[in-house]
């Protein structure tokens, strides 16, 4: 009896983290290409003028106003196995991204990266223009002005649009689950694997994985504001 | 700016609350059949002569994967009729206290199917079949929560592949998310009811059924939940679906009478 309790709690604890991790795992890698495609966007955006400029805008933000559900779709028909990019990669590579962690990525990438376009685009909106003229003034190119002038004035944004992105990758359901699946021991993430344990009426697991969640979440905002406090 | 901001969230959460109030006082009864999804075309068919019979009577259909409609039950949702896949799902939510006595009653059965994109190339004609490398997703239903799940594990079980094909399982949340899977080719092999197979003609094809050895017995049990204001109406529905009007529709979608469906 006692050996069957261990082994259920040493199954729960398994899972429990290989879902924590995979969150994780998926949100980190998500930001850094939200911060490297988020921010080239939010520097285009600002300091450039070019046709389409106002639709790439709205391009952009349609995921933060979309149900996930919609962005999951979009990303259905682009990146299935039959969609309109994943078929031309399946006939090379024999390979989908559909089902697997990669595709967790995709999905929180997307819905993640408005929060950091929006917020970076007004801190560089916002930068004195008098410093980047004096930079050029002083002879420096437009590439050292953006790395070494503007995004340091504009890191109070960058760091609140980051800390915003991995926060949304790390609660991201609605489009994970419909082209990631929710695979245990695969895709399933956090909230995933909280969705099917409440589905299937395992109050006990469902609750231990909503509180460990919750404090996990919670260090991590009290840990991003310290850091925040320090670099600013 | 402010205030156009707030006079703004007003008016839409004014809209928002209005309609809700004005539909309220023209209802007249209304049920809502929680029902495993698998009987989703041949239920709306029946919901529909329902209503043309009992002509202030609405039927509402709430359709998912048995195992999750349980935990709606038991969450209390106001739910008058179940319908489930499995004798399982139903003896779970008749011991913890959810089922109206002697409504239950077993009233179709059906069988399971492997199935595979119709523009699929790989030769494969049985279960064991999907062992072969060229395999590599085969969709079933999520066995914690889906029927048509465990139906499967019973099946992979019995042909002692459970293990090889583990890695190939793709779990989805119901048995038509499964169809759906197949359909869009998105996997290579699905296991869903014949009755499932048969909504997606055209796009998926059978290779086998599986043999009833395989599988613990498929059979649709359907009850009055505890707690309902319609009592009557939901006992109405029952009756329509175990009559022989019931039974023409629900086998007009490949449902199998059973003998003990009164």
């Amino acid at each position: 009896m006692l050996c069957n309790a261990e082994r259920i709690c040493a199954k729960i604890d398994n899972s429990l983290l290989f879902s924590l991790k995979l969150s994780v795992q998926v949100a980190t890698v998500a930001t850094v290409f939200v911060v490297i495609v988020g921010l080239s966007a939010a520097y285009l955006l600002s300091r450039k003028n070019f046709s389409g400029k106002e639709l790439l805008d709205i391009l952009l933000t349609l995921p933060l106003v979309l149900p996930p559900t919609v962005a999951g779709y979009y990303l259905i028909v682009l990146f299935g196995r039959n969609g309109l990019l994943g078929l031309h990669l399946y006939a090379w590579t024999g390979w989908s991204i559909m089902f697997t962690w990669y595709a967790a990525v995709l999905a929180s990438f997307v819905v993640a990266l408005p929060l950091m376009v929006k917020t970076a685009r007004a801190a560089i909106e916002s930068v004195d223009e008098n410093f980047i003229r004096a930079s050029y003034t002083l002879g420096h190119s437009e590439y050292w002005t953006a790395l070494k002038v503007i995004l340091p004035l504009a890191r109070k944004g960058i760091i609140a649009g980051t800390i915003l992105s991995f926060a949304r990758a790390m609660g991201e359901f609605g489009a994970t689950l419909m082209i990631a699946g929710n695979i245990p021991g695969r895709t399933n993430t956090m909230p995933l694997a909280i969705y099917s344990a409440a589905g299937s009426g395992d109050r006990s697991q469902a609750t231990i994985m909503v509180i460990v969640f919750t404090l996990f979440s919670g260090f991590f905002l009290y840990f991003a504001n310290k850091l925040s406090r320090r670099v600013l | 700016m402010t205030k156009k901001i707030i006079v703004l969230l007003l008016i839409s959460f004014f809209a928002s609350v209005l309609p809700v109030a004005t539909t309220r006082a023209e209802t007249t009864t209304e049920i809502t059949v929680s029902a495993a999804i698998s009987l989703k075309n041949a239920f709306e068919e029946i919901g529909k002569l329902y209503e043309s019979q009992n002509k202030n009577t609405k039927v509402l259909f709430n359709l998912g994967a048995s195992g999750d409609l349980v935990t709606q039950i038991e969450g209390v949702a106001p739910i008058d009729v179940f319908a489930s896949a499995a004798l399982k799902d139903m003896d779970e939510l008749e011991s913890a206290g959810f089922v109206v006595k002697d409504s239950r009653t077993n009233f179709v059965a059906n069988s399971v199917v492997l199935i595979v994109p119709s523009s699929s190339t790989i030769a494969i004609s049985s279960f064991e079949g999907l062992k072969k490398p060229e395999i590599k997703k085969v969709a079933v239903g999520n066995p914690k929560t889906v029927p048509a799940g465990r139906y499967a594990a019973e099946i992979l079980q019995y042909y002692k592949i459970s293990d090889t094909i583990q890695n190939k399982l793709i779990f989805a949340e119901n048995v038509r998310q499964v169809l759906d899977y197949v359909n869009r080719g998105e996997v290579d092999a699905g296991i869903v009811y014949s009755t499932d197979a048969m909504v997606k003609q055209q796009e998926v094809k059978i290779i086998l059924t599986a043999p009833e050895a395989s599988h613990k017995p498929i059979i649709y049990p359907i009850a009055v939940v505890k707690g309902t204001k319609n009592e009557r109406a939901a006992k109405s529905f029952i009756a329509l679906v175990t009559s022989e009007e019931g039974q023409k529709i629900l086998s007009k979608y490949g449902f199998k009478p059973i003998a003990s469906a009164k």
